[in-house]
């Protein structure tokens, strides 16, 4: 098995972008991650992407080959795929990249994330991401996405004490973040007043718990690490990565505080990585609502199974504590075009790990984590990444 | 214009109308929504999953009160969901009515009773299924 | 075995209550003329979720529980409502399929107006006599549409009772029933239309006092009874007026019809109503007591039974589910405003 190298990042900006079509996203970000690793499109030789319903979104499937034919790479009849796991579509999009380059079957490989979600209006948007959930089971009787993670949450603070405010905090803190991120959906500032005190979405959850409805698209260029050097001296490697499912309804769980799956994908990738969780100098986790990232910091090993609220308060994940999570300003002020995101974490990580985050950088990153979870945990990536 | 596939809706009828599921007369673990396979004793399990129906009684896990919805549910809120663990050990998401919103809580006891869950518009089919009610004790009037 | 009667029973009443001050307000109205005038204090009202095929399945639920019976024995279902969810596809069906009795089983939809759930009861009456079916259940259901700001309003009601008619352990024998029917267009509401039209003062001496005397005079005839001879009575109940003034015309008393007058406590139930009358007064009854039972429904017709209840009552396990009491006094008040939304007033695309 081949070490692989991301030499190659891009992405547009988050938000809703009326005038760019899901065409047109994934066509920039690739583009720019092209030109940012300094090779030909010719010497592509495969893509992956990430979309979790382009279907709903904009009533196109086979988009594998419609983004190989948008970027120009299907004259040269390159294989494209397309890969779809919720949320973590395009998390699972770079883990198939990785497998397949690792595995020696393809050398320069382009990885996309995207997703268009302003071309429904927002009622259609939630019924498109409550498919995330289980269909006969949980939505049939009214359940919606929020639903199912506010559940989480109130089982979360009944069992560990965890508080309303220790919640605010983690949206707080990633629309601080956020201020320093061009790329941001949100350049603004809130208090955990401005998150309680916002509308009620599914309680204990408000508006401001929740990431927005967003548009974007991200991509990675993969390369063997052997070969890297060809192309770029700015050289991050992939030294773990791990993918695991758990029961697709809440239900179904053994402990609903608990997502195994990122458990699982997440040992498996520090295993293969030789690291533990205390060595993780920066992360980028799934912050869809902000009970998401308590949860992702305890089951990532961060932090203890029930202290992530604690933690949160106590800034241990803020841009100065320990374990800086979301630098990028997460999922909910970063924006979560649901398909992109999963690549756009992995893009954030690469760009700390080469000391290119402006602003925001975290001093000497140099093992990186990027965490990403689909539906209310149903399925999970994680990829380490180390500076080279 | 009703025209959604009634078949896969009418398909799920036993388990949501009487709470049908399935146990494995292998390990005895009780599962619903119905499984062909039991995911502890897999091949073993094979013709060996017999239907048995569930009380409908239990207790609240965890709960929420819902109030931007999905489409067809906007006429409804707020209203509560919740995941109930039943007797039987096996858990389900529904929603939780005849009950103050601010009355539900974790611990609460439930019993399973039949509702319209949703219907395919004004002239399509309405399909029916479970929600929860608290289990009260009844008193006597007049 | 002997006569054919009731083997068990079970009723349903949806939790919401309106008060008829709350309704007479939201129209500019006084509260407590209306009470006075109508017999009724507050009616109940159906959530979203419920309608007449969720409440005859929760009163055929409670029926089963307190019977000693495998539901597969129940050889056929009539649903009798003005308030069927659909026009074309019988509740039975529904409910069938949701007490187990499927699908060896005959099922057809009733309607007359308030007294389909009686002819239901009729027609299993016949199936068990004849010995074409071992027990047969006869449900009378219904989620009474009234037009906001009529007459009508104050009074349209949700609840069923169900009945299993059979043979084999009865608690209450139908000694003999007998309808009065006319062709008399007193209340009525035509194919597609939301709410029902009424002839006004017309829907009292021709329609619902002249078909209830009748039948009762005719059954009392064949039976060789007197109104003394009764225990029970119960009438029809449109509002609290109409049942008390036909059974004083009858010859029966006030402590007669007690026990089975529920409307001024949740309004009138349609279909549901005599029969949800004569659940209540079985939850009370005792062995040898003797029940008089005449429905009403609109369009027009009444049918009249003569009931005796027989020892088997004793050892009737009645607590196996709520009595009408109970469901009477299980309740929660809403506005007129959350009422507005739980009746479809309010319009969703």
């Amino acid at each position: 098995m081949r070490e692989v190298a991301i030499i190659g990042v891009g992405l547009t900006k988050f938000g809703e972008l009326w005038d760019k079509s899901f065409r047109q996203l994934i066509t920039e970000a690739g583009t720019k991650a092209i030109l940012d690793a300094g090779i030909k499109g010719s010497e592509i030789d495969a893509l992956y992407v990430g979309s979790m319903s382009p279907g709903r979104f904009v009533g196109q499937e086979h988009v594998g080959a419609l983004v190989a034919d948008s970027s120009g790479l299907s004259v040269m009849h390159i294989p494209a795929t397309r890969i779809e796991s919720a949320c973590a579509s395009g998390g699972m999009a770079l883990r198939h990249a990785y497998i397949a380059v690792a595995a020696g079957i393809h050398d320069i490989v382009i990885v996309g994330g995207v997703e268009k979600m302003t071309d429904v209006v927002g009622s259609e948007a939630t019924n498109i991401l409550a498919m995330a959930a289980d269909q006969e089971w949980e939505a049939f009787f009214g359940v919606t996405f929020p639903a199912l993670y506010a559940m989480i949450a109130r089982r979360h603070m009944y069992e560990y004490g965890t508080t309303r405010e220790q919640l605010a905090m983690v949206a707080v803190k990633n629309h601080e973040n956020a201020l320093l991120n061009p790329n941001a959906q949100f350049h603004r500032k809130i208090t955990v007043e401005d998150v309680i005190n916002s509308p009620p979405v599914a309680t204990p959850l408000n508006l401001l718990d929740c990431s927005p409805i967003s548009d974007g698209a991200a991509a990675l260029v993969l390369c063997p690490l052997e070969k890297a050097r060809e192309y770029t001296d700015k050289i991050v490697k992939i030294i773990g990565s791990g993918q695991a499912t758990d029961s697709l309804a809440l239900h179904g769980r053994e402990d609903i505080c608990t997502f195994m799956s990122t458990v699982k994908a997440s040992r498996e990738a520090y295993k293969q990585a030789g690291i533990q969780p205390k060595d993780v100098d920066v992360a980028e986790v799934h912050d869809c609502f902000t009970i998401a990232e308590i949860l992702a910091i305890e089951d990532l090993g961060f932090v203890k199974k029930g202290e992530g609220g604690k933690a949160v308060e106590e800034g241990l994940t803020a841009r100065d504590g320990e374990i800086p999570v979301n630098p990028s300003g997460g999922l909910k002020a970063k924006g979560h075009p649901v398909g992109a995101t999963g690549v756009a974490q992995v893009a954030e990580i690469v760009l700390q790990l080469r000391g290119e985050a402006g602003k925001r950088q975290i001093p000497d990153a140099r093992i990186g984590l990027a965490h990403n979870i689909g539906g209310s945990g149903a399925s999970c990536t994680v990829h380490i990444l180390e500076a080279v | 214009m009703g025209g959604e596939a009634v078949s896969r809706f009418w398909r799920e009828i036993p388990q949501r109308y009487n709470l049908i599921g399935t146990k494995c007369k292998v390990c005895n673990r009780i599962y619903f929504p119905q499984r062909e396979v039991c995911p502890f004793c897999r091949r073993k399990s094979i013709g060996k999953m017999e239907e048995v129906k569930l009380s409908g009684r239990g207790k609240v896990i965890t709960y929420t009160i819902i109030h931007v919805p999905p489409r067809k549910f906007e006429g409804q809120v707020p209203y509560a969901v919740a995941v109930v663990e039943l007797e039987e050990g096996v858990r389900v998401t529904s929603q939780i009515v005849d009950c103050d919103l601010d009355k539900i809580k974790i611990g609460m006891e439930v019993e399973a009773t039949f509702r319209r869950i949703q219907d395919d518009g004004w002239t399509g089919a309405i399909y029916y299924g479970y929600k929860f009610r608290p289990v009260e004790k009844h008193e006597d009037k007049k | 075995m002997g006569k054919v009667g009731i083997v068990s029973y079970g009723a349903f009443i949806p939790i919401h209550r309106i008060k008829v001050d709350d309704i007479a307000k939201t129209w500019g109205r006084d509260g407590e003329t209306i009470k006075k005038g109508l017999g009724v204090y507050e009616k109940s009202v159906p959530s979203l979720d419920e309608d007449t095929a969720t409440i005859s399945v929760e009163a055929a639920r409670y029926a089963l529980a307190r019977a000693r019976i495998n539901p597969k024995e129940i050889g056929a279902i009539y649903v009798g409502s003005e308030s069927h969810p659909y026009a074309v596809k019988p509740t039975g069906t529904i409910v069938g399929e949701a007490i187990g009795a499927t699908p060896s089983l005959m099922v057809a939809d009733y309607e007359f107006a308030c007294k389909a759930g009686t002819a239901a009861i009729q027609s299993c009456m016949a199936l068990i006599e004849t010995g074409m079916i071992k027990y047969g259940l006869a449900i009378g259901a219904d989620t009474a549409q009234a037009a906001p700001g009529d007459a009508l309003e104050y009074t349209a009601a949700a609840g069923g009772a169900a009945f299993i008619i059979g043979k084999d352990g009865v608690i209450a024998e139908i000694n003999g029933t007998y309808s009065f029917t006319t062709d008399t267009p007193d209340f009525w509401r035509r194919e597609g239309r939301k709410y029902p039209a009424h002839g006004g003062r017309f829907t009292g001496s021709p329609a619902y006092f002249r078909h209830i005397i009748n039948a009762t005079k005719c059954l009392m005839e064949k039976m060789g009874t007197k109104p003394e001879d009764y225990d029970y009575a119960v009438f029809h109940q449109p509002n609290g007026k109409f049942p008390r003034a036909v059974a004083k015309m009858l010859g029966f008393k006030e402590e007669q019809i007690k026990q089975g007058l529920l409307c001024p406590f949740i309004g009138n139930t349609y279909s549901g109503s005599s029969l949800l009358g004569l659940a209540a007064v079985l939850d009370v009854a005792k062995p040898g007591e003797r029940i008089l039972l005449t429905s009403y429904g609109s369009g027009a017709g009444s049918d009249s039974f003569d009931i005796t209840v027989t020892d088997a009552i004793e050892s009737f396990p009645r607590e196996k589910a709520p009595t009408v009491s109970q469901l009477i006094n299980r309740k929660n008040y809403i506005d007129y405003a959350i009422y507005a939304k739980y009746r479809d007033i309010l319009y969703w695309e």
